[in-house]
């Protein structure tokens, strides 16, 4: 039911990343933002900010409650996608396109620990 | 509790339309079927309707039913003509609330009791451990009742043209009764959306029929989600949100329904003096810079103490703006008092407003 990207990586959280270098983009996946319904509001980090893995590092809010986002990887927040402080639903219309920060990852091992599509998939439909 | 969950007579009908179910209460109910704000705005904008057969309904019959009655509820009901209903408490001794209801006057001598879900088994050994002493009938019919609310500026043209009831006459907390093939229904315009609206309660064969006519007709069905943005806009309470065991109605500002002048019920002499000698805290409107939702249990702020917290919170779907209901100390619930609503790690900045963030749009 829910869209998977077969090129991205996931966390059990249900956060996806996209690797481009040392670089990481995070978003919440198709499956979390249905599973949220509405979205109203997006708690995002700010620009130097650091992140740890497993640790949150804002939220995603529906009309009825407030979900924390957990980072899947450490490292300094380089950037904000700042259109989500208008426009959260994008991330109902396209939760792979509604990106939410990207983080110049300090240890690029932990990717190691994050599902393939697949494997991610299967979370999902046992959920 | 998790396995003996209960289902409304509605429950196949809410999961065949694919509605998001959750339990409240004890029951599997939808939370939503197209998406909270949808449903919400069809509400405001239209019609809804909701499935609340999980509402609990109590019938109190008998010689001293309407002395009973002002015995265990704040309102007063002496004198109404019949046809009429009465919002107020139930309260303890201590002025704490034991749930929050309409009593529908009958006749002097019955009376028909609209509780809580949460509060059924609660408020039902309640209501007869208090009944010593009292010539009256107590019958807990929660389980024949199914409950169906339909609301909005559309509702009387939507129960009128699809379910072929005459309700045009019933005035606001006002109910009817219809006998529709032999089996006694009730119509009330009431409801718990700020909107006119009627609530309608018969058999679950009678509650199915109901539904199925207006889904027919094109009416949105609405879950419990918009239910809570919907009375959280016209500031109603929720009992367990702004009103609880250790929570009195003049606390939750509903000072109104308290009768205060009745000869006596349970819980006057704390509400007198609680009225007399003033709150310590009371419940107020909040409402936000910015876009940071306040949810319950979110503390209020003031240099960096508490001095309160959120009850109900979102973004208000009607107005835009992030809102909240709160239980603020004295002297800080003041209109115009400036205070700090702590999310998460952060504070943001919020002042005190009246609990009412959309305008009532009754039928008087």
């Amino acid at each position: 039911m829910s869209k998977v990207i077969e090129s991205l990586l996931y966390a059990d959280s249900h956060e996806w990343v996209k690797v481009e270098g040392e670089i990481a983009t995070i978003g919440i996946s198709d499956y979390a933002q249905h599973a949220l319904g509405d979205i109203v509001y997006v708690d995002m980090p700010e620009v130097g900010d650091e992140v740890t893995a497993g640790e949150d590092f804002g939220a995603v809010e529906s009309v009825k409650a407030a979900s924390d986002l957990y980072s899947p990887v450490s490292g300094e927040v380089v950037e904000i996608n700042e259109e989500l402080e208008d426009t959260p639903e994008s991330i109902n219309a396209d939760a792979y396109g509604a990106w939410i920060m990207k983080v110049k990852m300090s240890d690029p091992s932990e990717l190691e620990k994050l599902l393939n599509a697949e494997a991610y998939a299967k979370l999902c439909e046992n959920e | 509790m998790e396995d003996q969950i209960q289902k409304t007579c509605l429950h196949d009908r809410h999961v065949a339309l694919g509605a998001l179910m959750s339990p409240f209460a004890g029951f599997d109910m939808p939370i939503q079927y197209a998406g909270i704000t949808e449903e919400h705005n069809a509400v405001r904008q239209h019609v809804g309707v909701f499935d609340v057969s999980h509402m609990g309904e109590v019938r109190v019959t008998g010689p001293d039913a309407c002395k009973f009655v002002n015995h265990i509820f704040v309102n007063d009901v002496t004198g109404a003509p019949d046809g009429q209903i009465f919002y107020g408490m139930m309260c303890y001794e201590n002025g704490g609330t034991v749930d929050d209801l309409l009593v529908y006057k009958v006749n002097d001598e019955e009376y028909f009791l609209v509780i809580n879900a949460s509060n059924i088994e609660k408020d039902v050994k309640w209501i007869l451990s208090n009944a010593e002493g009292f010539n009256v009938k107590i019958e807990d019919q929660s389980e024949y009742y199914g409950e169906v609310a339909v609301q909005g500026p559309e509702a009387e043209a939507a129960v009128e043209k699809l379910l072929g009831l005459d309700v045009k006459d019933i005035a606001f907390y006002n109910f009817k009764t219809f006998d529709v093939d032999g089996e006694e229904i009730i119509v009330s315009r009431t409801g718990y959306t700020g909107e006119d609206g009627f609530e309608i309660y018969g058999s679950h064969d009678f509650t199915r029929k109901v539904w199925d006519k207006l889904m027919d007709g094109g009416v949105q069905p609405c879950g419990l989600g918009c239910r809570d943005t919907l009375r959280f806009e016209v500031g109603l309470p929720l009992y367990g949100d702004e009103l609880a065991a250790d929570i009195t109605p003049i606390e939750a500002s509903l000072s109104m329904f308290v009768k205060l002048d009745k000869p006596e019920f349970i819980g006057k002499e704390a509400l007198a003096k609680q009225k007399a000698e003033g709150v310590t805290r009371r419940i107020v409107g909040l409402e936000l810079e910015g876009n940071a939702i306040p949810r319950h249990g979110y503390p209020v702020e003031i240099n960096g103490e508490q001095i309160g917290e959120i009850t109900t919170g979102y973004r208000s779907i009607s107005t835009g703006k992030s809102v909240a209901m709160a239980m603020i100390n004295k002297p800080y619930d003041k209109l115009g008092t400036e205070v700090e609503v702590r999310i998460r790690k952060k504070t943001f900045p919020a002042k005190v407003v009246k609990k009412r963030f959309y305008d009532k749009n009754y039928k008087k």
